[in-house]
């Protein structure tokens, strides 16, 4: 799997491009700037992206830009954003085109190689990976403004995960309950939200940030 | 009968001025005119400071009367005087500073007119209303040792020969009489305005005491800013030191024992690693959370409008945002202006009560203008007010203080409207401009 590889900071940039050739990735460009990005996005029609939000020269969130500039030229294009701080803002602006493949993580996420390296197949794949900071920040806003459709603590737990953007087998895998449970847990969610039930992962994180949203 | 007894008064007061005006104008005119002009040999120098302080003396109690007798406000336009030093230098130094005030010499040139149209003025409605008992004296038989004595005795316009004559002044004496007692106020009054004109401070002096209000408020705010930020300084140095900066010894320490670990007890060693990864990740959030304090990332990537918007997601209740800006405000406007608008925010959500608010941002007639409105509970109290309140509006109200201060640095201004009852709206302008 071929990655572009966006990060400024030589130790980050460093430190990313020896995970992911442990991890058998093929490193296509690892750039650093946002001029150098758009051309080797375009240029080298990567399988995935990994990109800073700040970036060179101007030190704005030039790679978010870049990034979502590209993927206007090409809808889909797989794109995880690495940041220091997340937003709640900087997600949706990158959920809105509804197309999937994006990602969107602190960098602390990084610490966890398995983890990480998991995140950007599934972004690479069509799918999608949220920060558990941003969902937890729109789960906890939500249970403010109003209980959350009477979900109990398990399928609270679930649908930070699904927000997340894991599969029905990976949420099962890190609640150590089978498939089968998480697939119930889901299915009463969507129930309990008013959503329509989907199977499609990417669809299944549009629908619940859609009603998070909604408040 | 109350009327009356003003119009009297007034007339009483007229007369007083009148007498007292002359007397007392011409007598400080030439005494500090002499004065000044003795300067030269000397002496001047000790008398000139006494016939100054006379003469201001003299226009201090005009301008008391004035605003006791007639409403009419003469603000004081003396420039503060020097330190006074003792010996020779000190007495060229007041001399100097007393003549170099445009006041002294406007003070004269009063003098000279209070002399004059003034005590013109002043006389007037007196002089007509003692021609009412003048007049009465008159046509009850004065005229008549008066005409014996030598005649020629004029009433205004009526020349008294016989006693038909005289019975004819006590009716004039009260047609003047009763025209004196109505002049006799609006008269008062336009004497107390004739002396406003140079007594008040001209245009010049105006512009100065606005000045010198405005470098005392920039001395005051720019104390606050010093200390606002050398006590921000010390707040993040004891944040890094008590937190990443121990969090990362904390690691250093077990990155130690895991070298000494890693092939005697790998099970342990592996624990230890784990717990590292922890503490540097809670010191990478707790980096994260003391940045978005000094300086919130989205402001510097996006600038204040999308800086607001995720500050406004980011609030536990809905915030509605209206933000229209052409252009990016210079950035210690942007800044603070986002941290007031986090710490009204932030308000809100803990002590109003609130179920919404909303936020509305715009630029005008080069001011940013800022207000944030929620709908809770109200009783908000504004800075200045908070000190006689409950410790509660003291706490909020003190919140709303430093915000004053640190938007004041930049000649902001807030306001807050706060009814009990709700709803809340705390409005700030800052003025800028837009590139």
């Amino acid at each position: 799997m071929r990655v572009v590889i966006a990060e400024d900071l030589f130790l980050l940039r460093d430190g990313l491009v020896r995970l992911l050739e442990a991890y058998d990735f093929e490193i296509a460009a690892a750039v650093e700037s946002g001029p150098e990005l758009s051309r080797a996005l375009a240029e080298l029609r990567p399988d995935v992206a990994v990109v800073d939000v700040r970036l060179p020269p101007s030190f704005t969130d030039e790679g978010l830009q870049c990034a979502l500039a590209a993927r206007r030229e090409t809808p889909g294009l797989p794109v995880l954003v690495l940041s220091q701080h997340v937003e709640q803002l900087y997600a949706r602006e990158l959920l809105a085109d509804g197309s999937g493949g994006v990602g969107y993580l602190l960098k602390d996420r990084v610490f966890d190689a398995d983890q990480f390296v998991d995140a950007v197949r599934r972004v690479a794949a069509g799918g999608t990976a949220m920060d558990p900071q941003v969902i937890s920040q729109l789960l906890s806003r939500r249970a403010q403004d109003r209980p959350m459709g009477g979900l109990t603590p398990r399928e609270r737990e679930v649908i930070e995960l699904m927000a997340q953007g894991r599969s029905n087998a990976a949420i099962a895998a890190q609640l150590h309950v089978t498939e089968r449970a998480v697939a119930k847990h889901t299915s009463n969610i969507f129930g309990k939200l008013g959503l329509p039930p989907s199977e499609d992962d990417n669809r299944r994180v549009l629908a619940v940030l859609a009603y998070l949203d909604r408040g | 009968m109350k009327k009356i007894g003003n119009a009297l008064l007034s007339a009483a007061r007229g007369l007083w001025l009148a007498i007292f005006g002359l007397v007392a104008s011409i007598l400080l005119f030439v005494l500090t005119v002499l004065s000044i002009a003795f300067t030269l040999l000397g002496i001047g120098l000790f008398t000139t400071p006494v016939a100054v302080g006379a003469h201001r003396a003299h226009a201090s109690l005009r301008r008391r009367q004035a605003k006791a007798w007639a409403g009419v406000e003469i603000p004081e336009p003396y420039r503060p005087l020097p330190a006074r030093r003792p010996g020779l230098a000190g007495q060229v130094e007041l001399c100097t500073a007393l003549l170099k005030d445009p006041a002294t010499w406007r003070d004269l040139l009063w003098l000279l007119v209070d002399a004059t149209a003034g005590t013109l003025l002043a006389i007037l409605a007196p002089v007509l209303v003692l021609y009412l008992p003048w007049g009465i004296v008159l046509a009850l038989g004065v005229w008549e040792p008066i005409e014996r004595a030598g005649g020629g005795l004029w009433f205004t316009f009526l020349h008294i020969t016989d006693q038909s004559t005289a019975h004819l002044a006590a009716p004039l004496g009260l047609v003047w009489g009763v025209l004196g007692a109505f002049l006799a106020r609006p008269l008062l009054r336009a004497d107390f305005l004739l002396a406003k004109q140079l007594i008040a401070p001209g245009p010049a002096t105006a512009r100065e005491l606005e000045l010198a209000r405005r470098v005392d408020r920039l001395t005051e705010s720019r104390h606050d800013a010093v200390d606002d930020s050398a006590a921000e300084l010390r707040r993040i140095e004891r944040d890094l030191h008590d937190g990443a900066q121990a969090r990362l010894v904390a690691m250093g320490m077990s990155l130690g024992t895991i070298e000494a670990l890693i092939e005697k007890d790998p099970a342990r060693a592996k624990q230890l690693v784990a717990a590292a990864r922890t503490n540097s990740a809670e010191a990478l959030a707790e980096l994260r959370d003391l940045v978005r304090g000094i300086h919130p990332p989205v402001l510097a990537e996006r600038g204040l409008a999308d800086a607001l918007r995720a500050l406004a997601l980011r609030m536990p209740l809905p915030v509605e945002v209206d933000v229209e800006l052409a252009g990016r405000a210079e950035e210690p406007v942007e800044t603070a202006a986002y941290f007031a608008v986090s710490e009204v925010l932030t308000n809100a959500a803990k002590h109003s009560g609130a179920r919404r608010v909303w936020l509305d941002v715009h630029h005008a007639e080069g001011m940013l203008r800022i207000s944030v409105t929620d709908n809770g509970r109200g009783g908000a109290v504004a800075p200045a007010d908070a000190a006689t309140r409950g410790a509660a509006a003291r706490a909020a109200g003190s919140g709303l203080a430093g915000i004053e201060r640190r938007i004041g640095t930049l000649d902001g201004v807030l306001a807050v409207s706060s009814p009990a009852g709700g709803p809340t709206m705390v409005t700030m302008e800052i003025p800028c401009v837009l590139r």
